[in-house]
């Protein structure tokens, strides 16, 4: 009897490890347990056993039914997880197909300058202020200390709207035009579209420039040097390597050109800066007196500076594009790499 | 300018390498563009010494020689005539090369070995002679390169002089900056003359009838010139400078100017009429004829140069072709004069000639070297055109050429400028290495005369840049300023755009920017009537090209032509806005009005031809986008009417946007002409508007509302309408019966077509009803509901879909 006990248990288990399906498990569940079950029936067999050994007999069967009930209901639990599963599976999607977000658009790279710059000497205490871009000669040339028939006028080639009236050649008439309105200090910040009829590969008719401006008691060209070297480092990383040369602007005396090791070649001498190891990034000046006089500051009280750079020519340098027409032909596979 | 550093070490010693120089000069504000070392267009030519000379025994015009560099003998066979033993050549062995491409071979010529070349001055292009062979001089030594013995290697640089520097555009010019910066001696060259007794006064006179404009004129006569090539050193020194060698008297006024800066000028004077020079303005009408040959009108006012009769030069630009040197002119008369710059730049413009002389006057000259060029030129041309110089020169000096004497220049402020506690002494030191005069008149306290040739000297501020050019930029230290602090000033309209930015990058538009010049014709493409506001047009005198004549009075221009040369380049799918100015004429003499506007444009498929969409966009996608940004600028009151209607877009998908009222600009599809006009057959959605009123106005201030806790009470009405009733009116029916309980309504559906009748539309409302402190009932509700639903009916004659039969 025992041993037919155990023979019993030991193929029930054998069944269930080779049930794959729910009915199977069922039909397994039937085979043994159900009312004519193979271990029912063995149970019922309890009267033929002897007395003293009923007890353990009827404790081995019960020990017997739980195992394989709990069996099978772990494999019938294991299986509705499975098949739950597939259902998933069956769901699945392609994870690596694109996205259906709208694409970000993107800031023009020389405007991404202009927002660099600004923010720069922000910082500084510098407001950001706009002028008009058709200028009249008065506030282009005349109150910069650039009179007609000078031959600085050559240093900028014009278009003429009427004889005095021009496209502004620079963002320079914005100074005269906030300090006619503004008594000192003055710390302004301005960028725009400017003019020159210029047309190749590193001249286009029209350009960003930005103009700075400062005026204050005890201004001095140490203070030029100090912020234009800060704002430099900031753009173009804090190793930079910068050299003031003098030059001349006709509004500003004592003038500087700025000049960056060049970024490519790091001074040994390229074609981007003509062999010299050097870069021109912006033009500045202590604020020329006759400047003053035309906005009727007292130059013996007052000093200043200002400066002006171009931006195409530093995000040219930024980003390492040769030629600056490509930032007016709006081409999507320039616009969209910034 | 460009200056042969040979010749500029005829004025001073240069201690450093050419490079060394170079930096120190661009670093004291002589910016050296370029430096380019320069030899001659041969190689391996050598010094040789004809030891014998015979006739070539096969052909009568050739003869042997036998040549020895110091080390080797040659057989040459040459054709030359005017060599004999002993005399001292030029040889090109085998393997040199020479101008024209070629290398020198060993030959057999009718028979006989050659083993080189004797060469002319012209075959080796150091000169114009080609009558035989370049004899040197006995003291050379055999063997030397002959580059090295004519001395023909130079390094020239390339010097870009600031308008503020004309006495720097002159090889004396820089040497003396040379000299500031190193300390060393300048070397004026040294001027004898040998006159005759015959007084120029005798001969000829001068007369200045506009002193205004020629202040100062001299001139020198010299007889008996003969005139033929320079030598060597004066041909090599013009061309190191980028002038062509002309003829002797005419490469020494040249060679002149470029040593001393003062532009001169040589008349033949058997062609000077009535012998005498007679300076005044151009008549009306006056024609001449320059020495390049070309007849021009000149501008009236044009100083003129003239004999007694005629003109012979226009003053300070350029001679005239009738009083030329010419190859048997023997008389020269010399003039060395000072124009007035501003005349001069005036007529150089006009008549578009910018000569060296030119150049030169314009900018300024050394009032007090007139006399000292005219006498070096004199000089030499007596020395190398064999010619006698009369006594005296003629000084016509009119009026004095106002000068700058006595400027005050305080230590205190040269420190209150560049921010340096330079000394006393230093600055003196400084000052007197540029040639000034300088007296201490005070603690601290100085007066200053700048030498003659400074002109651009004139102010205290002036001397400051010279003492801290000289110094040194670089021992200025960089310090940050003592400011006071001040509010910052608000620029609206960049926040505006900044915000404009922000919200189109994140509906997916990109910004462009095109250039602010358009073509007139453009706007005919777009069918802008003649009398259109916009037709006021900005034009540009002096143009580049027609194309980019006049400003853009509208932004549209630029986005079609973005769209043109994307779709062109294989791109159809265009998000783009461009934030810049438009420019609308006002009255002659006024500035123009500049608009600051916002303009975008969509085209192509929604999904950019991914696996998303298979859709294009359409007019509601960019009205989505425009609406997008008025939310996000916090910007109501804002209305799209179909009312007026631009002729460039499709009069039934184009609109106005208005802001409380005022006119903003437009929104619609491009009309189909225009692209068609344009060979584009996509279409495409656009808007343009002028921000300037918004940023006023952006950005208006939050008042927190509170909300119901309740729930609401949707009743959904689809009204079956007139196909040209606009949506926005039946909104407006809606809003103005200000129903308390009316929480919302929404747009949930728009049909045409089968189930309801031609020529109209369902519009589908959902409405929204709650209260904010109950929960309504039904009947409260449906009380509303109703009357709304009624009015809608009685003003727009709708039918309700569903009860259409009722």
């Amino acid at each position: 009897m025992m041993e037919e006990l155990q023979q019993l248990e030991k193929n029930a288990l054998a069944e269930l490890q080779t049930a794959t399906t729910e009915e199977h498990l069922l039909a397994i569940r039937t085979k043994y347990l159900g009312r004519k079950g193979l271990l029912t029936l063995h149970l019922r067999k309890i009267a033929q056993v002897q007395e003293d050994k009923r007890a353990f007999f009827g404790k081995r069967c019960n020990e017997v039914k739980e195992l394989i009930v709990f069996k099978i209901e772990e494999a019938l639990k294991h299986q509705s997880e499975r098949e739950k599963e597939n259902v998933f599976f069956k769901e699945k999607i392609d994870v690596t197909l694109p996205g259906r977000a709208v694409k970000y658009g993107r800031i023009h790279p020389v405007i991404q300058i202009s927002h660099e710059i600004c923010s720069i000497f922000s910082t500084f205490g510098f407001s950001v202020v706009e002028g008009p871009e058709v200028e009249l000669d008065y506030y282009n040339f005349e109150a910069l200390n650039i009179p007609k028939d000078h031959p600085a006028r050559d240093m900028q080639d014009t278009f003429y709207i009427e004889e005095n009236i021009v496209l502004r050649t620079h963002t320079s008439p914005v100074q005269v035009r906030v300090m006619e309105k503004v008594r000192p200090p003055v710390r302004i910040l301005s960028p725009g579209k400017v003019y020159r009829r210029d047309s190749d590969i590193s001249h286009t008719p029209m350009f960003h420039q930005i103009e700075g401006l400062t005026v204050d008691k005890g201004i001095t060209f140490g203070d030029l040097k100090g912020i234009l070297t800060a704002f430099l480092k900031r753009v173009f990383g804090p190793d930079t390597l910068i050299r003031f040369r003098p030059s001349f602007f006709p509004f500003t005396e004592p003038s500087a050109e700025v000049d960056i090791r060049c970024v490519i070649c790091k001074g040994r001498g390229c074609r981007v800066c003509s062999q010299s190891g050097w870069l021109e990034i912006l033009g500045s000046g202590m604020v020329d007196p006759a400047v003053f006089k035309y906005v009727d500051y007292d130059s013996e009280k007052y000093t200043g500076f200002a400066f002006g750079l171009g931006l195409e020519r530093i995000a040219m340098l930024k980003y390492g594009i040769a030629d600056i027409r490509l930032f007016f032909e709006n081409d999507f596979r320039f616009l969209r790499q910034f | 300018m460009l200056v042969s550093l040979k010749w500029l070490k005829d004025y001073v010693d240069i201690p450093m390498k050419p490079e060394t120089l170079a930096e120190r000069l661009t670093m004291s504000g002589l910016e050296v563009d370029s430096i380019k070392e320069i030899s001659p267009p041969f190689n391996g030519v050598v010094i040789a010494k004809i030891i014998s000379l015979k006739p070539h025994p096969n052909a009568d015009k050739l003869s042997l020689c036998v040549v020895t560099d110091g080390s080797k003998k040659y057989s040459i066979v040459c054709g030359a005539k005017n060599i004999k033993p002993g005399d001292i050549v030029p040889l090109a062995r085998v393997g040199a090369t020479i101008p024209g491409g070629y290398t020198i071979k060993s030959a057999v010529l009718r028979g006989e070995p050659s083993e080189g070349m004797l060469c002319s001055e012209a075959e080796l292009e150091i000169g114009n002679d080609a009558s035989g062979i370049l004899q040197l001089p006995h003291s050379v030594k055999l063997g030397t390169p002959l580059e090295k013995a004519l001395d023909l290697l130079d390094t020239v640089f390339d010097i870009s002089v600031t308008p503020n520097r004309p006495d720097c555009l002159s090889v004396i010019g820089v040497a003396r900056e040379v000299s500031a910066l190193t300390g060393k001696k300048i070397k004026m060259p040294k001027i004898k003359l040998k006159e005759t007794s015959e007084n120029i006064k005798s001969l000829t006179a001068v007369k200045i009838l506009d002193p205004d404009l020629c202040p100062r004129y001299t001139a020198r006569m010299i007889k008996n010139v003969k005139i033929g090539p320079s030598p060597i050193w004066i041909k090599t020194r013009l061309e190191a400078a980028g002038m062509r060698a002309i003829n002797n008297v005419v490469d020494i006024t040249n060679f002149v100017m470029l040593e001393m800066g003062q532009p001169l000028h040589a008349f033949d004077f058997r062609f000077l009429e009535k012998e005498r020079i007679i300076v005044r303005k151009s008549k009306k009408n006056e024609e001449f004829v320059s020495l390049d040959g070309k007849s021009r009108k000149l501008p009236q006012d044009t100083l003129l140069i003239c004999d007694g009769v005629k003109p012979v030069a226009i003053g300070g630009i350029m001679g005239g072709l009738n009083s030329e040197v010419k190859n048997d002119t023997q008389t020269i008369l010399l003039e060395s004069a000072n124009f007035n710059p501003v005349s001069i730049r005036r007529s150089a413009r006009k008549l578009a000639m910018s000569t060296d002389a030119a150049f030169r006057f314009e900018r300024g000259i050394d009032p007090e070297g007139v006399i000292r060029a005219l006498n070096r030129a004199a000089q030499l041309i007596a020395e190398f055109s064999g010619g006698n110089i009369c006594k005296d020169y003629i000084d016509e000096y009119p009026q004095k050429i106002w000068s700058v004497k006595n400027i005050k220049l305080r230590l205190e402020r040269v420190r209150k400028i560049t921010g340096t506690e330079i000394k006393a002494a230093e600055v003196i030191k400084i000052l007197r290495s540029l040639g000034m005069a300088i007296i201490m008149t005070g603690e601290g306290k100085f007066t200053v005369n700048p030498p003659s040739f400074r002109l651009d000297l004139t102010r205290e501020i002036d001397l400051i840049e010279e003492i801290v050019r000289i110094y040194g930029y670089d021992k200025v230290p960089a310090t940050f300023p003592n400011i006071s602090v001040t509010e910052l000033s608000v620029n609206r309209h960049l926040d505006l755009e900044n915000n404009i930015r922000k919200v189109m990058n994140g509906l997916g538009f990109n910004e462009i920017i095109n250039y602010s010049f358009i073509s007139p014709l453009s706007l005919d493409n777009l069918l802008l009537p003649a009398d259109d506001e916009r037709r006021n047009l900005v034009r540009i005198k002096n143009p580049l090209t027609e194309e980019q004549s006049v400003m853009r009075p509208m932004m549209l221009i630029g986005l079609l032509d973005t769209l043109k040369k994307n779709i062109n380049n294989g791109c159809t799918n265009l998000k783009i806005f461009e934030l810049g100015r438009s420019f609308i004429q006002r009255q002659e003499g006024k500035l123009p009005v500049e608009n600051n506007m916002l303009a975008a444009l969509l085209s192509g498929n929604k999904g950019e031809d991914l696996w998303h969409f298979k859709a294009n966009v359409d007019f509601y996608d960019l009205k989505g986008c425009l609406e997008n940004l008025f939310f996000d600028l916090k910007l109501k009151n804002i209305k799209f009417s179909s009312s007026i209607s631009e002729p460039f877009l499709h009069p039934g998908k184009s609109c106005t946007v208005f802001y409380d009222n005022n006119k903003l600009g437009y929104l619609g599809e491009v009309h189909p002409f225009v692209l068609k006009k344009e060979n584009l057959k996509n279409t495409a959605y656009v808007f343009e508007i002028n921000i300037d009123i918004l940023a006023k106005n952006f950005g208006e201030r939050i008042y927190y509302q509170d909300f119901s806790k309740f729930p609401a009470i949707v009743r959904d009405v689809a009204f079956v309408v007139s196909r040209d009733i606009e949506v926005d009116y039946m909104l407006d029916i809606v809003s103005s019966l200000k129903e308390y309980f009316l929480e919302n309504v929404v747009i949930f559906d728009i049909y045409e077509g089968k189930g309801i009748p031609y020529n109209t539309k369902s519009v589908g409302l959902r409405f929204f009803y709650r209260a904010f402190d109950r929960t309504l009932t039904d009947a409260e509700a449906n009380n509303v509901h109703e009357k709304i639903v009624r009015n809608i009916v009685a003003l727009t004659k709708a039918k309700i879909r569903g009860e259409e039969n009722q």
